[in-house]
Order: C-alpha cells, then sequence, then structure tokens
C-alpha cells in the first residue's frame, strides 16, 4: 500500500492551502483515495500557515498528518516548527532562504530557490505555490505532469493560466535540470 | 461511470441542499461555514433559487423560517457565536412547524472561542439551546460525502415532519476536502411537504384529525387562510390561553419525533460482533477512531464502533442493546463530555463508561484513542 502523508507550510499568503488542494485533485486524476485540510489563524496574510494532503491506495481514516513523508517549509517559522521530529524516510523540502543549521541533517533533504523562481524566473510571485507545485511532483512522481496541470487550471484565476503553467514548468525544472 | 468530484465538506453541504430542492438561503458568513454561504450565492442564482446576505444571524434565521413559511425549502447555516443567536427562531420554527434546515459548523468555543478550530462543544446546545420543552432533529456527517447526502436527508426530514432539523458538522468534515461520488437526479430520495390539494377549501391548517400527528398545510398565502405565531395556537393558527390546547400542541410536537424514531434515527455499526469494547462517537471524531480501531484490531483487540448519524433524538434502544453485549464503551467527541452524558444515562451499569474529549482546539489524534483504550 502507498500512503503519502504531505505538509506545505510557511506564510499566509503563499498559496499553500491552494497548493494542497491542486495535489489533491491531481491525485484524484489518478484514481487515488485524497484528503485534504489546513490550519491557520483568524488574520487573512501574513500569520503562519500549513496545508495537508492524505494521497492513498486505500480509504482513508483520519484525515490530518500524523506521520508526513514529505514536508516543504518556505519560511524560517514554519521551517523550525514543522522540519524537525520527522521520520527518517521523511522528504523535506526548503527554500533557500531558510537558514538551516549546520547540524541539521536528513537523509533526504533538498534546498531549492523556490521563491527566487517565482519572483524572478515567472516574475510573480503570487506564483509560488505553483512553482512548488511542479517541484514537489518532480521529487514524488504523485502525478502525471499532465493531470498535474489539469488541475492547476481548475484552481487558478481565470486569465493566468499562462503564467501559471510558466511557473509549474519552471519548479518542475528546478529538479531536471 | 459516476462523476468523482474534490470537494470540500462546505461545498457538499451546499450541492447536497440543493440536490434537495432548496432554492433559498439566508445568512450572515462566519468561520467555518462562510464556504456554505459563499457556495449558495454562487449556485442559487444558477438555479433559480435566491441568496441573501442579513444583517445578522438572528434575522437570516428569520428570513429562511419565512421563505419555508411561503414554501420554499430553506436552509441558513452558521458557526460558534452564530449557533447562539439563531437559537430565537429556531424555537419559532419548532412551535409553528415550519420546515428549515440550520447547518452548525461547530468551532471552538465558548464565545468566540477559537474560530478557526474544530469542536463539538454544541451537541447540547442543538438539543436545549432553544427555550421550552420541544423535540430536535440533529444529524452530523463523518465524510465529505455525507456532507452532501446527509443534508439532501435534513431536508426530507424537515419536510416530512415539519420540523426544523440541525445539521451538525464541524470544522473537522467542514474544512475537509474529499472525493465525492455525486449521486444522479433520481438516486436519493427527495421528500416534499405534504399539501391540501384545495387550499381554499382545506380545514384549519393546523388540525391533525384521526391521531396524525403532522399538519398537512398549504403554503402561506396560497389561499388557505392561517395565522403563524410562537404563541401557543388554535388549529386556525391564531394565539390562545387554552392550558389543554398548550397541552396537546407541545405534547404532539413531541410525539411525532418520538413515535417516529426508527424513520428518523440512522447509525453506523462497525466491527461490533465480536467486540469487548466499542467506541462511541459522531461526526469529524468518527475520522480518529476509523483509524484507532484499524491499528487496535491489527494488534487483536476486540474493538468496534457505534456512530449515531442521526444525533437527536439520540438512538437509546441501540445503545442500550449493545452496552449489554461489551465490557467497556468509550466514549470520543471533541468537547468535555457532552453526548457522555446521553450514553451514561442509557448504559446505567450494564457496562463500564469511559471517556476521551479535547477542547483545546486540536483534533483527538488516532494515538491518544488507542492509549485511551489501551488504559485499563
Amino acid at each position: 500500500m502507498s500512503k503519502m502523508e504531505i505538509r506545505l507550510a510557511g506564510t499566509g499568503g503563499q498559496g499553500l492551502i491552494t497548493g494542497t488542494i491542486i495535489l489533491a485533485e491531481a491525485g484524484i486524476f489518478e484514481n487515488k483515495f485524497v484528503a485534504q485540510s489546513q490550519s491557520y489563524g483568524p488574520e487573512a496574510r501574513g500569520g503562519m500557515c500549513k496545508g495537508e494532503v492524505i494521497i492513498s491506495d486505500e480509504k482513508i481514516g483520519f484525515t490530518k498528518v500524523t506521520k508526513p513523508t514529505f514536508v516543504m517549509a518556505l519560511s524560517q517559522l514554519s521551517f523550525e516548527k514543522y522540519c524537525y521530529g520527522l521520520s527518517d524516510e521523511c522528504f523535506v523540502l526548503v527554500d533557500e532562504t531558510i537558514e538551516v543549521p549546520a547540524d541539521y541533517q536528513r537523509k533526504n533533504f533538498l534546498k531549492l530557490p523556490i521563491l527566487a523562481t517565482a519572483r524572478e524566473k515567472v516574475g510573480k510571485m503570487q506564483t509560488v505555490n505553483i512553482v512548488s507545485i511542479g517541484a514537489i511532483n518532480e521529487i514524488l512522481k504523485l502525478s502525471s505532469f499532465e493531470n498535474v496541470k489539469k488541475a492547476v487550471l481548475l484552481h487558478i484565476p481565470k486569465g493566468t493560466e499562462e503564467l501559471n503553467l510558466k511557473a509549474l514548468e519552471e519548479g518542475a525544472k528546478l529538479l531536471t535540470k | 461511470m459516476k462523476q468523482v468530484k474534490l470537494m470540500q465538506g462546505n461545498e457538499a453541504c451546499v450541492e447536497g441542499a440543493l440536490y434537495a430542492g432548496c432554492r433559498f438561503y439566508a445568512g450572515y458568513p462566519i468561520t467555518p461555514s462562510t464556504e456554505i454561504a459563499e457556495g449558495c450565492a454562487v449556485r442559487m442564482p444558477q438555479v433559480g433559487g435566491r441568496f441573501i446576505q442579513m444583517e445578522d444571524e438572528i434575522a437570516s434565521c428569520a428570513a429562511a423560517i419565512g421563505a419555508s413559511a411561503a414554501g420554499t425549502k430553506s436552509m441558513t447555516a452558521t458557526s460558534g457565536p452564530g449557533f447562539s443567536l439563531k437559537q430565537e427562531n429556531l424555537g419559532y420554527a419548532c412551535l409553528t412547524e415550519v420546515p428549515f434546515v440550520l447547518v452548525d459548523v461547530q468551532r471552538a468555543g465558548p464565545s468566540t472561542g477559537l474560530p478557526t478550530s474544530p469542536s463539538q462543544g454544541d451537541m447540547m446546545q442543538a438539543k436545549w439551546g432553544t427555550h421550552g420543552d420541544h423535540p430536535i432533529i440533529a444529524i452530523a456527517p463523518s465524510t465529505v460525502e455525507e456532507c452532501y447526502k446527509l443534508c439532501v436527508r435534513c431536508f426530507n426530514l424537515s419536510e416530512k415532519y415539519r420540523t426544523p432539523v440541525l445539521f451538525m458538522m464541524d470544522e473537522i468534515v467542514g474544512h475537509l476536502r474529499e472525493s465525492v461520488e455525486l449521486p444522479e437526479d433520481g438516486e436519493l430520495e427527495v421528500i416534499d411537504r405534504a399539501a391540501p390539494a384545495d387550499p381554499k377549501n382545506a380545514g384549519p391548517a393546523y388540525a391533525c384529525p384521526n391521531g396524525e400527528l403532522v399538519p398537512v398545510m398549504a403554503p402561506f398565502g396560497q389561499g388557505q387562510r392561517y395565522n403563524i405565531t410562537g404563541l401557543i395556537h388554535t388549529d386556525d393558527g391564531f394565539p390562545t390561553n387554552s392550558n389543554d390546547i398548550a397541552d396537546s400542541q407541545v405534547r404532539r410536537l413531541i410525539r411525532k419525533i418520538e413515535e417516529n424514531r426508527d424513520d428518523i434515527i440512522t447509525y453506523e455499526e462497525k466491527d461490533l460482533e465480536d467486540a469487548d469494547t466499542c467506541i462511541v462517537c459522531y461526526g469529524g471524531t468518527a475520522r480518529s477512531v476509523y483509524s484507532a480501531v484499524e491499528t487496535l484490531r491489527a494488534e487483536g483487540k476486540k474493538v468496534g464502533i457505534f456512530r449515531p448519524i442521526t444525533v437527536w433524538p439520540f438512538p437509546e434502544k441501540e445503545l442500550e442493546a449493545i452496552s449489554g453485549k461489551v465490557k467497556r464503551i468509550v466514549v470520543a467527541e471533541h468537547n468535555d463530555g457532552q453526548i457522555l452524558l446521553e450514553v451514561q444515562r442509557v448504559v446505567k451499569d450494564n457496562c463500564k463508561v469511559d471517556f476521551i474529549g479535547k477542547i483545546n482546539g486540536t483534533v483527538i489524534t488516532p494515538d491518544e484513542i488507542v492509549a485511551k483504550v489501551k488504559e485499563a
């Protein structure tokens, strides 16, 4: 049985909850069981925020992530809160701007310029979640690129298709280049 | 092949309401129920329905009752302090026998509490929050698919028994997204309230001849003349001080639910055949319990689940039967022990009753339930 428990953490406004919704949608296209949830504070943006998605071959009971198999942190605070106490197998992805202590050792660990890619290569900071999805799907091979594309298009504002698909491709390129 | 869609619990509730024929929504948005208002604002006009945001929860509850009195299936939704405000008009709908569905996506309280955190702290308020003796129907969904299908059932029960029905969701299912197999047209039963064939020549609206328990009345304004009041009333709806009518009227309201318990009550029993321990849970908490029982069963522990889907009226005889077979019942809920009281009342000394609850805004984890069950 394959069960992935994915947590995306960062700052409110980065679109990470939408990111987990897109991963869930792509999971459904792959005929998987999915459960997506989130936690956030009462403030609209700027607070700590996390989105979670479980993608499984079997029916899902408990819907929250308890033993993450993948964690991404896009802010220092979320790194400190969510990137410790994880299983040895868990994959940790952080933005290159995160200060990671020298003694932070993991088998599966990657630092990528996610924020910089959104800001400079795509040219729009709001696409940081889609850049992330591109990278995450390359790492985890959750779904075919076509299905991820389809899922992205379902959850972005009209008129931003080109921009977001570019973000998705640039995200994937962070792994393949 | 059936259409499978990724949906949020709140979104599924909206679609369920539309499937049931709901065409009027009045509300005042509040987390974590806001997506129900947002969804209705988009969807109602698409199907020829109406959406209105009122000045507060009291007014929106009144608007939903008014629209339903005029014959349109109606819904309102709220959370936290909004549920307190809905209580006054909830009682009005009980006594005036106007069907409507009131959704409460429970969040951590009291007061404004933790707006984005889960809770099941309104379960006793659901039963007794509006004043006076009255019966209530309350249903609690555990999956996004149930948010859809049980919302349809809420409307059906409301229409059939001419009574408000509470859809007691919680933040866990309300904000959860998972796949839903969308039912096709005609697949789920949809009940419409009974009405006289010839309203102008129909008898008094509230009359219940031959021991009937639910009045057959025309929508207000469609030819049958009657009054609507929150005072005890005669068969044509006008106020009366008669103690005899007060007694028979309120007793009939109670009897119309009590005597139809078998039709109203649904529940899930899982892994109980050989169980010595039964976990009682409902709503979003069931998700933690499913996983906990899977773990416990894998370790050879004989644990099962009793999940009331209809929480009010409480499935007394079903739980009583279980309590005679198991050694221990563990109640799991996201409050400080509300349905626990009901379980203790029903179980008496038949078996041991233990409790696991949480009120800090976090979800009870499967591991916590496993640990509780393993405590001797």
